[in-house]
């Protein structure tokens, strides 16, 4: 068993893990942070995504050891203090860029990163950014139209 | 963005309106409720060892040193596990083709589950799995749908004495007559191969026995009718021992979550460990080779015949569906589209000759539409071949066979009555919003370039509601004609409404379903409404969200027991204002003397008086605000007539899709350029669930088309296992869908809504179909396989035989 002392959602976290655990297990299992879902398991899916000091990465393909040291951000972080939802957690539930919800936190990972390059985005930009991302419910295009918004609420905000 | 609502739009102050979706506030917020989620203390976590022949002996299994592995619980075999419970449910009368989770002494496709292990931890599970010996002895397997049929092909399941599950011809109408009395035919084989739903979220079911209650409880990411009854079956124990928590939410399935056979070994493994709960959650190649979740895999060959005209007399079709080593409910596939098997068009009779054969892949199950959607694509497929033929362009050709608007409700040759529907408005609406002119301009100056491109239109019918009774003409002992759904409500003395679903969601929105109709017959605010999802001890009767069935069965349920507490206050407030009760009128909760409005009783006073006020109550009447309604499916409930003729499902949706693509010629690879809609599905209960199942379902129907296939090799290894050799459709094969909305309300259904969650995918793999031969017909060739991956069209294009 390793301990490993991260930062998840700007908080100092640690535990110990098995050197074969992967991130995502780590975080949903031993760190109780259970938005983030297991989809593939081999990196295409985008389900497991998480940003790790500022980007999005498969935390299925990390073990738990690759990110001691290191900054994590999960859906659970793009939550506001209180608790309720952030301005792109809340443009989901209006575009309703979403049904079954299981693809949905690595979608709104993915959103998270991009908005944090641009709040304005094209519609190439949004495509490249969750290009990487599989949802089966939706045909991705209520998901645009919910990165749009929030990009859109995030520049009125600023 | 989907266009406002035309005039026949009812009037409603929530059902239509654009809402946020109740759902949505916890799942888009990383709160869901996932079974992977569930941690119950103690846990013990199964993982499974599949068989790498696609069929063999199973000689000796040698678990001693799984077994002696520290925090191993139980090892547990196929032939253990079969000494213990009954079959799984088949559904066909084929008594000597038996299933259960784990092989016995027998393996039918690779990937076959042999043998489980239940660990403290997935990993040690997993380290344990590979110390389990199995001897087997490998044994010629049977791979290809037409050799199985063939005398000499080895036998999946011995007993049974023959790859045939089930064979039966239909003839509906004077197919004979109409045959003879056409002036001409035309005959085609179209191809629809193996592919799924694949949701993201695999399948996962958690098990924990209750000793002191004799209660089996179950966490599952399930959708399926009858799940609690297959499992007391198999399990041996009474029904009422059987719990299914209905508040877990799954993570997609569009019909295939249907882990009977995992949960009967968590369910049993807890059992035979006192009670200790188990889980086994799939891994993507659990779920890929050996979850038994593939869909259908078909070869129609159908003869079409026609007048010279363009009007369709009658059709031939053989359908010859693989159902894979263990049927399940695969097999009614074929009977499903039984429900709109002439599509949308005038046919006049319709030979059916379905046949199912069991092969060494893994097991079918239900895949949205159940079957209508290979089915659409072939009668689409015929229409379009038709046109070709006799040179006429493809939407006059579908225009002079629509059954027109004022022929509604419109028997079928099958006995099947459509609802109502407005076939020739939807098209000209979809026609419009794709703009034809336009997409012919840009497909001919893209064909001027020396390019490949083609327009793709295809209309299909989508059948919701579930009345199965294709189950009876496919087997006479399923004497089943009852397919009810059941809703409960209760209003509290605070006024807040609660209501009470029976069964799972996974993404249909139906707390929103319910909340919305209750709260437009009530007049109350939806978002103030609670929906649960009860257990299967404590829920109403219910088959489950399948069929398209819930905005027609739930809503119809929600809005029944709704009504009835509406009576209820009726009578409450007509004995406390003195008036009768056709003298009150009603507004936002609130009941007013008619004759003298400043005399009225609202909402809060009504639930007081309800709950705490038994001296004003109406002699009788029964204290408290609670109803419950349960709703048998409109316009069945009989049994087919000596012609098969038989009602199945009551309500008919209709879409029209249009794509203009291109083909590389190098590669073969299709881009789709442009893709609009127009669809009716009655009243739209939630303007975005609709536009998102719609959507959803087209992209869905793309995979289908041009990429899915879950592929085996002649030799019976299974080829795509992983989402690199499965491959579905990103955001960037999924074109912007354009939509456009129309309403013909059915008369069958509480608000003249219908279901909406296949259309998409029944009406987009024709559509695409159509598009890709429209562009192959300037080089005079014809691709009527799906998908039709870019190497297969490569190798049409560049002469290759091995199409």
């Amino acid at each position: 068993m390793s301990m490993i002392k991260l930062t998840v959602n700007g908080v100092a976290r640690s535990a110990s893990a098995e050197p074969r655990m992967s991130l995502l297990d780590f975080l949903r299992e031993n760190l109780g942070l259970n938005a983030t879902h297991m989809g593939c398991e081999h990196g295409v899916c985008g389900a497991c995504s998480v940003i790790l000091d500022g980007a999005p990465v498969r935390s299925c393909l990390l073990f738990a050891v690759q990110a001691d040291g290191h900054a994590i951000t999960t859906a659970e972080g793009l939550r506001k203090d209180d608790g309720t939802p952030g301005v792109i957690m809340d443009s989901f539930m209006e575009a309703h860029g979403l049904q079954c919800g299981y693809c949905t936190p690595g979608m709104m990972i993915a959103a998270h990163a991009l908005l944090e390059q641009t709040t304005s985005p094209s519609d190439d930009e949004i495509h490249e950014a969750i290009g990487g991302n599989l949802c089966r419910c939706t045909g991705y295009a209520q998901i645009v139209e919910a990165i749009r918004l929030a990009g859109r609420r995030m520049k009125d905000a600023s | 963005m989907t266009a406002p609502l035309d005039s026949h739009a009812p009037n409603t102050r929530y059902v239509a309106r654009k809402r946020r979706v109740t759902e949505d506030k916890r799942l888009a917020a990383g709160r869901g409720n996932f079974v992977q989620d569930i941690v119950l203390p103690g846990m013990l976590h199964v993982a499974v060892l599949a068989s790498p022949h696609p069929r063999a002996k199973i000689l000796s299994i040698d678990t001693s040193a799984a077994l002696a592995l520290p925090g191993v619980a139980a090892v547990l075999t196929g032939a253990q596990l079969s000494a213990a419970t009954n079959p799984l449910y088949g559904g066909l009368p084929t008594p000597e083709v038996k299933w259960y989770p784990l092989a016995v002494d027998l393996t039918r496709y690779a990937g076959e589950w042999v043998a489980v292990v239940a660990a403290t931890s997935r990993g040690l599970a997993e380290d344990a799995i590979e110390l389990i010996a199995v001897e087997y002895e490998s044994l010629p397997c049977i791979i290809d749908p037409e050799a199985a049929l063939l005398p000499d092909a080895p036998l999946v399941h011995p007993g049974h004495k023959s790859n045939v599950l089930y064979r039966q011809t239909f003839t509906w109408g004077p197919v004979a007559d109409d045959f003879a009395k056409a002036e001409d035919t035309l005959t085609f084989r179209a191809r629809w191969n193996r592919s799924s739903t694949v949701p993201i979220e695999t399948f996962g079911a958690l098990a924990r026995w209750d000793i002191g209650r004799e209660i089996i409880e179950i966490w599952a990411s399930i959708q399926m009718p009858n799940y609690a009854e297959q499992i007391a079956a198999s399990l041996r124990i009474p029904l009422n021992s059987v719990k299914v928590h209905h508040d877990v939410d799954v993570g997609g399935s569009y019909g295939v979550k249907r882990g009977i056979k995992h949960t009967i070994i968590v369910a049993h493994l807890s059992r035979m460990l006192g009670g200790v709960p188990v889980r086994l959650i799939e891994d993507r190649l659990d779920n890929m080779s050996g979850g038994d979740a593939h869909g259908p895999d078909r070869i129609f060959d159908t003869t079409v015949a026609f007048d010279k005209n363009g009007s369709i007399r009658s059709l031939k079709i053989r359908a010859l569906d693989d159902a894979g080593a263990y049927p399940g409910r695969g097999p009614f596939q074929l009977g499903k589209p039984i429900a709109a098997l002439v599509g949308p068009y005038t046919i006049n009779s319709v030979e059916y000759e379905a046949i199912s054969v069991t092969t060494n892949k893994t097991g079918q199950v239900p895949v949205r539409g159940f079957g209508q959607s290979p089915t659409n694509f072939m009668i689409e497929t015929a229409v379009d071949k038709v046109a070709r033929h006799l040179g006429l362009d493809r939407l006059e050709i579908r225009r002079r066979n629509f059954i027109a608007p004022n022929a509604f409700p419109y028997e079928i040759p099958t006995g099947t009555k459509y609802d109502s529907g407005n076939y020739p408005a939807v098209l000209d609406k979809g026609i419009a919003l794709a703009d034809w002119q336009h997409l012919t301009l840009r497909r001919d100056a893209i064909r001027k370039e020396g390019r490949l491109a083609g327009i793709g239109v295809a209309t299909c019918l989508e059948p919701g509601g579930g009345n199965n009774m294709f189950e009876y003409l496919m087997n006479p002992a399923a004497e089943i004609t009852t397919f009810m759904e059941g809703c409960g409500i209760r209003v509290d003395s605070s006024g807040r409404i609660t209501g009470i679903m029976g069964t799972t969601t996974s993404g249909q929105g139906h707390e929103t379903l319910v909340a919305t109709i209750m709260g437009e017959e009530l007049e109350r605010e939806p978002d103030d409404i609670r929906v649960l999802h009860a257990d299967s001890l404590a829920g109403l009767p219910t088959r489950s969200p399948v069929a398209s069935r819930m905005a027609i069965m739930l809503g119809g349920a929600a809005a029944g027991a709704a009504r009835k507490i509406k009576d209820k206050l009726i009578k409450i407030a007509a004995h406390n204002l003195g008036v009768g009760e056709s003298e009150l009128d009603y507004d936002g909760g609130t009941f007013f003397d008619r004759a003298n409005p400043a005399r009225k009783l609202t909402w809060e006073q009504l639930c007081i008086i309800a709950h705490r006020q038994y001296h004003k109550l109406p002699a009788g009447l029964e204290p408290g605000l609670q109803a419950e309604y349960v709703w048998q499916v409109p316009g069945g409930g009989q049994l087919p007539d000596a012609q098969d003729k038989v009602q199945l499902y009551p309500c008919f949706s209709f879409q029209a899709h249009f794509a203009l693509i291109e083909i590389d010629p190098g590669t073969g690879k299709v881009s789709i350029l442009d893709y609009a809609l127009a669809h009716d599905c009655g009243t739209v209960i939630n303007p975005d669930i609709v536009r998102g199942m719609i959507i959803g379902g087209v992209a869905h129907g793309i995979g289908a088309a041009l990429y899915e296939q879950f592929t085996y090799a002649p030799d019976g290894q299974f080829m795509s296992a992983t989402f690199a050799d499965y491959l579905m459709p990103s955001v960037f094969e999924v074109p912007f869908v354009r939509d456009v909305e129309h309403c013909t309300p059915s008369p069958l259904t509480s608000h003249g809504q219908k279901g909406s969650g296949e259309g998409g995918y029944l009406g987009a793999p024709a559509c695409i179909a159509s598009a890709v031969n429209d562009a192959l017909s300037t080089r005079n060739l014809c691709l009527d396989s799906l998908p039709m991956h870019m190497m297969k069209i490569e190798a049409l294009l560049n002469g290759d035989s091995q199409t």
